[in-house]
């Protein structure tokens, strides 16, 4: 009998008694939401760690042709877990990584990208930051009555295409069709496994102080795209959203950093200074960023200051923060450089023991100040 | 970046600080009228830098901030009705009133969208014929021309559909409000470049007289606001008081006439509640008779909505300039931008929400 359980709502219903927006947005309320609802309730090791997606480790020779019991097996605890049939023999132990992700975007269509590509990108970048080489991909349709049949074709195709360029295969799938005015048109959520090749171990406990943080490219396109297409919100701009299949940048990074190479973690919703406070608080370190070599596109960075916003905040979908052994840091910054997706990538900071589970940034003219998690989205300012 | 990076340069930076200290032989305190500028200075870290003996305090300049409670109100009130798309800046959305905020109203079902410019609501009215766009107009008079346009467009347009709930306000008469205060410890102004680029400065010429204050009319990047604390320091110094313009590049002492025009036309000053502060005569805009078609607040009937504040939230201390907001007994305990008390908690210009989001605490 779980002591803890509890019939009493665990987020205060005078506070929030119904869902907002920014609960799903990748800031604070979004990780009340996980911590003090999902978490507690789902408990599990594999849960507790909070990453991209779940680490999963397969016991070696106890299973094979037809059906038999595996366990999971994580944090040192050992768990029944289900029932396999297949026709599987590992020669020693298997790490699998486990994701999912839903997609939701309006408009389904935007500059340098699509929902298709982008729910094939989005689960191959989880489990890429697992540090695994993803495999095989679910999806699954949450199809609104009315939705043009050549749109979902459109859609489908960018999907086909997206994980045939990503090297991975959607396996098995499921479409549900809702009433008019139940959806915006089309959801789609998939999921995904991958290998953990032996040797790498990715977490973001792991960040030490005297590490190194990198990143492949220019920040905040991805959300500046969606941004300049919304209804409401016109203004002229040729960003295209970052959107990519991060993986083949991973192995990458991981030939040439190996056991060096710490945390990846991909800052979508939230962006890098989500991601950057969720890694110091996981490892209990202290992150310093410099505010002038991290890189942001001209027109993004317009669009930024012409909005109020600050790019650390912006979604990417196709950037991977790099945490890495100081002594690695050059070979895999030019591993990066070397590939397509990374060709713009730098240095933007430090793992530091001072101020633990705090970022800080020095800004342009030499001040310091905090970055923290952003509380719910990012609003245009008045003027 | 062009015309940004400019202003963002360390070994500049670092000249005017060194230039600062060197000036200063007193302590000194100096407003910057604006939410804009507080937080480029604690963004940029420039409240660090600074020598001791030059303290910064914020004033009221933040539109969302000085939106007075009953006026979120009649939003909300507005924004429920299901005939009405409730268009409004981005920072308005979270900003509390006595119940409830614009995000939860959405969530509850509200049709509450965000646009960029007024002129995009204007839009919204002719797509949605059959459906009432409304549009918060709240600002300084930088926003007042762009909200002028709005109702001046509709007019022109014929549109029914279209009004706005008007809280415009005025930098000069709060200024004055603050000055004339017994307990005022403000010895010169950063005065808002982007009120100026409209308004030009010449208004402010007779309170610099009056009250024997420096005025700096100043801009926004981290050189500008350094350069304009500069100028503040050294007129103080050298006992000199009247209006000066470090932000050349945007504001004229005339400022906008054609901008200054349109207001007239659709505008005219009025008495105005500031959140906070209080009743201060003549210190915003109403529309004009000719135009209360467009008035939101009579065409939805709400105008005897009113509200009470929290007894907790110093906000209107801290937009005097009076109190910062790690003196308030409720700052990152009791009020946090997730549960804020007070509009300068959540508005991305109240000094509230720049003390908390950059850690000065």
């Amino acid at each position: 009998m779980n002591q803890d359980f509890s019939l009493q709502c665990p987020i205060p219903i005078s506070d929030y008694p119904t869902i907002t927006l920014a609960h799903g947005g990748g800031g604070k309320l979004s990780q009340m939401l996980i911590e003090r609802m999902f978490a507690p309730a789902f408990a599990n090791p594999m849960l507790a760690d909070l990453h991209d997606g779940a680490i999963l480790k397969l016991g070696a020779g106890d299973w094979g042709l037809g059906t038999g019991s595996w366990e999971l097996e994580a944090g040192g605890s050992k768990l029944e877990a289900g029932v396999l049939s297949g026709a599987l023999r590992p020669s020693s132990a298997v790490r699998l990584a486990f994701s999912t992700d839903s997609y939701v975007i309006s408009p389904r269509f935007f500059p340098g990208g699509d929902i298709g590509a982008l729910a094939v990108h989005g689960t191959v970048n989880d489990l890429a930051m697992c540090g695994a080489r993803p495999l095989y991909l679910s999806a699954g349709f949450i199809l609104e009555e009315g939705l043009p049949m050549d749109e979902l074709w459109r859609i489908v195709q960018s999907m086909a295409a997206a994980a045939a360029a990503a090297g991975v295969q959607i396996v098995t799938g499921d479409t549900k069709v809702v009433e008019r005015g139940k959806g915006d048109g089309i959801f789609i959520n998939t999921a995904g496994v991958g290998v953990i090749p032996p040797g790498v171990t990715i977490a973001p406990q792991r960040a030490r102080p005297g590490d190194v943080v990198l990143i492949n490219g220019p920040i905040a396109n991805h959300g500046i795209a969606i941004m300049s297409v919304r209804e409401g919100l016109t203004f002229e701009t040729a960003v295209e959203s970052d959107s990519a299949p991060l993986n083949g940048l991973v192995e990458a990074i991981l030939a040439a950093g190996g056991e060096a190479v710490h945390v990846l973690r991909d800052p979508t919703r939230g962006g890098v200074a989500s991601s950057l406070n969720e890694i110091a608080a996981a490892a209990r370190v202290g992150i310093r960023l410099d505010e002038a070599s991290i890189p942001v596109l001209e027109e993004v960075r317009g669009a930024c200051e012409i909005l109020g916003f600050d790019p650390l905040y912006v979604a990417n979908e196709g950037k991977c923060l790099v945490i890495v052994a100081a002594e690695a840091a050059e070979a895999v910054l030019a591993a990066m450089r070397a590939h397509p997706l990374g060709r713009d990538a730098a240095v933007i900071g430090r793992v530091v023991d001072e101020h633990p589970r705090k970022v800080y940034l020095r800004s342009r003219i030499g001040g310091l100040r905090v970055v923290d998690m952003l509380s719910g989205e990012q609003l245009p300012r008045i003027c | 970046m062009r015309f940004v990076d400019e202003y963002r340069n360390e070994g500049d930076a670092r000249k005017f600080l060194n230039a600062i200290e060197r000036l200063a032989t007193r302590a000194w305190t100096i407003m910057e009228i604006c939410g804009g500028q507080t937080h480029t200075l604690i963004k940029s870290g420039i409240d660090r830098l600074l020598p001791p003996q030059i303290t910064l305090v914020h004033g009221p300049g933040c539109p969302v901030c000085v939106t007075p409670l009953e006026l979120i109100d009649r939003a909300i009130a507005i924004a429920r009705r299901p005939e009405v798309i409730f268009t409004s800046f981005g920072d308005m959305l979270r900003v509390p009133g006595s119940q409830t905020d614009l995000l939860s109203v959405k969530a509850q079902g509200g049709d509450v969208r965000m646009v960029y410019s007024p002129l995009d609501a204007v839009k919204l009215a002719q797509k949605y014929p059959d459906r009432q766009v409304v549009f918060f107009a709240v600002g300084f008079e930088t926003t007042a021309p762009g909200n002028a346009m709005a109702v001046w467009q509709a007019r022109q347009l014929g549109l029914t559909n279209f009004s706005i709930l008007c809280s415009h306000v005025l930098v000069p008469p709060a200024m004055e409000a603050i000055l004339g205060s017994a307990d005022n410890q403000v010895q010169g102004f950063l005065a808002a470049g982007h009120v100026c680029t409209v308004m030009g400065y010449w208004e402010y010429e007779p309170i610099a007289e009056k009250y024997r204050v420096p005025i700096v009319v100043t801009g926004f990047e981290p050189l500008d606001l350094l350069q304009g604390i500069y100028m503040t320091v050294k007129a103080l110094e050298e006992g000199r008081w009247g209006v000066e313009n470090q932000y050349t590049r945007a504001v004229t002492r005339e400022g906008n006439r054609p901008a200054q025009k349109l207001i007239a036309e659709v505008f005219e000053v009025s008495d105005r509640r500031w959140r906070g502060i209080g009743l201060i005569p003549a210190s915003g805009y109403r529309l004009r008779p000719a135009y209360a078609a467009f008035d939101a607040e009579l065409r939805f009937g709400v105008a005897d909505v009113a509200a009470q504040e929290s007894p907790i939230c110093i906000a209107g201390q801290i937009l005097q300039g009076l109190k910062k907001p790690h003196e308030c007994p409720a700052f990152a305990g009791s009020c946090t931008p997730e549960h804020p008390l007070g509009a300068p908690m959540v508005s991305s210009e109240g000094a509230c929400a720049a003390y908390y989001n950059y850690g000065r605490t």
